[in-house]
């Protein structure tokens, strides 16, 4: 599909053309400096478009990633679904680290609160460490969050998965340094610099299927903290608030307790790309409880070796 | 809505010395661009009201790191994004610390507009002169001068025009062609997006319009091939793809073209282009379509006519324009390492798609700020810019950087730890420092 903008006496690639051209370049550069990379995968858009653009990387090859999903068990199951059926069309090879495993055996405890994100960060590094993933490609973006502003393309970890906003390496022009001691890992994120905009943009205009739940469906929701919650086995609606069935897609999927969802009449993504044009509540603000905790809840997740 | 696909990017970097208000600036622009949701307005309501400082902290929207917050500072560059109906931005926010002018080279060396600020009331310091290198040596198409704080010197012309001269003539002197000076408050928004009443002297554009109106880069489309290769595909599978051999890279400058004559280097055999291959995805299978060219900027795969030994590193360039190898290479440094450089180091090189072993073997000087001039210089410091000649293990098919902002840039590499030490770009034949 070639959309250019042809400006007078000059060839200039549209805004999207560069963002995908910029990707597919890091997916590529990956692939020939490092060993065992990985792409987590976990059935939400953005590792989505992730696999599509790796997929376009190496064409007409298959992709030469495996990829790695950090369960919580408090999923979707249409994600989980579309997680599953992905993987066996594409012949892909998906391994999965299970919080739930970590539950059981006493290594990781429940928060008070009932939420899992904060628990992915150990399964996440025992599997990094455990299948010598030497590169982990992350769908994070620069537009989501303040601290993920910061990130680099290659962000470098040490064995402790630990991100040091300080000691950052330069990145400059489009020479990616990804040399690292060994028990070091670069995490690597092709979609920095795409807006939730240009997600949906891509999504409508390469007709990328998702799961049901990101278009507008019925569902019993009730409010809390100004977010709609689904009423379902990780989150029920405590005295004084009270469910009902609402039109509502999710913009964000996470773990399903404390993952809003919005109200919307959307049905393609075309229609959500009006959504979200018109929107005046950020995609994580609207949406996710455990970025609120504190002013710097994501900086903090990241030290500790969260994506 | 205009469909953003049809928006151009535009990449902006802000510099300036610590405390003249990039943050706030920053803030500002995102704020009156309407680019910042009511969640994140309430979040910075919230810590403003928390912290006692009553007013609207703009800074608070862009720096966001813990120590950030607590300092007054910005530490890191920060990325935003913003559009308007005309563009979309993409805004590295730059920390103005002498010890974090690495990241001002970072975010300079992919800008096509830099802001550099300056506090009215302090004029041209040391830092302004930094940046301004910086801007220079990595030839960023153009250059905003905002003149900050206009409003705490009484919106005095004189004061603007005299800061405004001080950075021509310094602009002048590093071959700088473009500098757009704009007197603003950020605290209070003149200049940003609105046009202030209390400059009626000024009848320049404001930030936003020259901003909406500024060119990227020049278009390299029509310059030559440089297609630096970056991964090999053979899929090996027992489909159509079976002899498949295709050459995935970015189209570095030019356009390539089915049929085109090219040189592979650095082993300097001529082909030609067999075909330009893009992908097409479906639910279950990967194939690609043809298509007869492709532009700088494009990531795309090709396929050569002869069965030549073409690997990661090569470089396929145009038939009649060929930059040839060199293995030595005159280049001006940007040191971003508080480790020294001294002569007779050995590190690695990074340029396109190749990493090689390099040793300095000189130092021809460095930039000294006060004059523009350059001095003698026996290593180089953290934030240095300096003259190095190298010696490098392979041959590199490079072109100065005034030509060819990719195959003319490299880094130089830590072989130990694998830290980024330096921002290169090659010299022309003069050899000319900026």
């Amino acid at each position: 599909m070639q959309t250019r903008e042809e400006a007078p006496g000059s060839v200039r690639l549209g805004h999207t053309q560069v963002l995908e051209s910029e990707s597919i370049f890091v997916f590529r550069e990956v692939a020939a400096e490092f060993e065992r990379p990985v792409i987590l995968f976990s059935g939400g858009k953005d590792s989505i478009v992730m696999l599509h653009l790796a997929r376009k990387a190496f064409a007409p090859a298959p992709v030469p990633f495996t990829l790695l999903h950090v369960d919580t068990g408090h999923n979707f199951t249409e994600v989980l679904d579309y997680r599953d059926q992905t993987v066996a069309a594409l012949g892909l090879r998906l391994e999965v680290a299970k919080v739930e495993d970590y539950l059981a055996d006493g290594r990781l405890r429940e928060r008070s609160d009932g939420t899992r994100n904060q628990l992915q960060t150990i399964p996440l590094l025992d599997a990094i460490n455990g299948h010598r993933f030497d590169a982990v490609f992350g769908g994070g973006r620069r537009d989501e969050e303040r601290a993920r502003a910061k990130e680099r393309i290659y962000s470098l970890r040490d064995e402790f998965g630990q991100w040091d906003p300080r000691n950052q390496r330069p990145e400059l022009w489009s020479l990616y340094n990804g040399k690292h001691k060994p028990g070091e890992h670069v995490r690597v994120f092709p979609l920095s610099n795409w807006t939730e905009l240009d997600i949906w943009n891509y999504i409508a205009r390469e007709q990328i299927p998702l799961p049901s739940i990101y278009y507008a469906h019925e569902r019993d929701v009730f409010e809390r903290d100004g977010m709609l919650l689904a009423v379902g086995p990780y989150s029920q609606p405590r005295t004084g608030e009270t469910a009902g069935k609402r039109l509502v897609r999710y913009r964000t999927v996470g773990d399903m307790s404390c993952t809003g969802a919005v109200t919307s009449t959307a049905t393609s993504a075309e229609q959500v790309v009006i959504e979200v044009a018109a929107s005046e509540i950020t995609e994580r603000g609207a949406t996710r409880a455990d970025d609120r905790a504190s002013e710097a809840a994501m900086e903090d997740r990241k030290r500790e070796g969260y994506f | 809505m205009s469909t953003p696909i049809q928006r151009q990017l535009l990449r902006l970097a802000t510099a300036g010395s610590v405390d003249d208000g990039k943050s706030t600036l920053v803030g500002r622009l995102l704020h009156d661009c309407k680019a910042i949701l009511a969640d994140q307005i309430a979040h910075v309501q919230h810590v403003s009201s928390s912290r006692g400082t009553g007013d609207f902290d703009f800074a608070l929207l862009t720096d966001g790191l813990r120590a950030e917050r607590e300092q007054g500072i910005t530490i890191d560059v920060a990325y935003r994004y913003f559009a308007t109906e005309k563009r979309s931005f993409i805004l590295a926010d730059c920390p103005g610390h002498v010890q974090y002018t690495r990241n001002t080279v970072t975010g300079a060396s992919t800008a096509d507009v830099v802001i550099i600020l300056v506090d009215a009331r302090h004029g041209v310091l040391e830092q302004t002169r930094r940046h301004l290198a910086v801007a220079g040596l990595l030839r960023v198409p153009h250059v905003v001068l905002a003149v900050n704080k206009i409003d705490l010197v009484g919106y005095d012309e004189a004061v603007f025009k005299g800061i405004a001269k001080d950075v021509s003539q310094l602009a002048n002197q590093l071959n700088i062609s473009d500098v757009q000076a704009i007197p603003v408050s950020a605290l209070v928004g003149d200049n940003i997006v609105e046009r202030s009443p209390a400059t009626a002297w000024y009848n320049g554009p404001t930030l936003l319009d020259y901003l909406e109106s500024a060119t990227g880069r020049d278009d390299t489309s029509s310059r030559p091939l440089r297609f630096p290769v970056q991964y090999v595909i053979r899929p090996q599978t027992d489909d159509q793809y079976r002899d498949y051999r295709g050459y995935t890279g970015t189209v570095a400058s030019g356009t390539v073209s089915v049929g085109d004559e090219v040189i592979v280097l650095p082993a300097g055999r001529r082909t030609s282009v067999s075909g330009i291959d893009r992908a097409v995805i479906s639910a279950t299978g990967t194939a690609v379509a043809e298509r007869p060219s492709a532009v700088a900027g494009e990531a795309v795969t090709v396929r050569l006519a002869d069965d030549l030994d073409v690997a990661r590193g090569s470089v396929i360039v145009s038939a009649d324009s060929s930059p040839g190898t060199r293995r030595e290479l005159l280049a001006t440094v940007c040191w971003l390492s508080d480790r020294p450089l001294t002569v007779g180091a050995r590190l690695l090189i990074k340029h396109t798609t190749t990493t090689a072993q390099a040793i300095v073997t000189k130092i021809n000087g460095a930039l000294d700020l006060d004059t523009l001039g350059v001095i003698d210089a026996t290593g180089l410091e953290l934030n240095d810019i300096g003259k190095v000649q190298l010696k490098i293990a392979a041959p590199l098919a490079a072109d100065p950087y005034s030509s060819n902002n990719i195959t003319g840039s490299f880094l130089l590499i830590d072989a130990h730890d694998g830290w980024t030490l330096a921002a290169g770009m090659i010299d022309d034949e003069e050899g000319e420092l900026l």
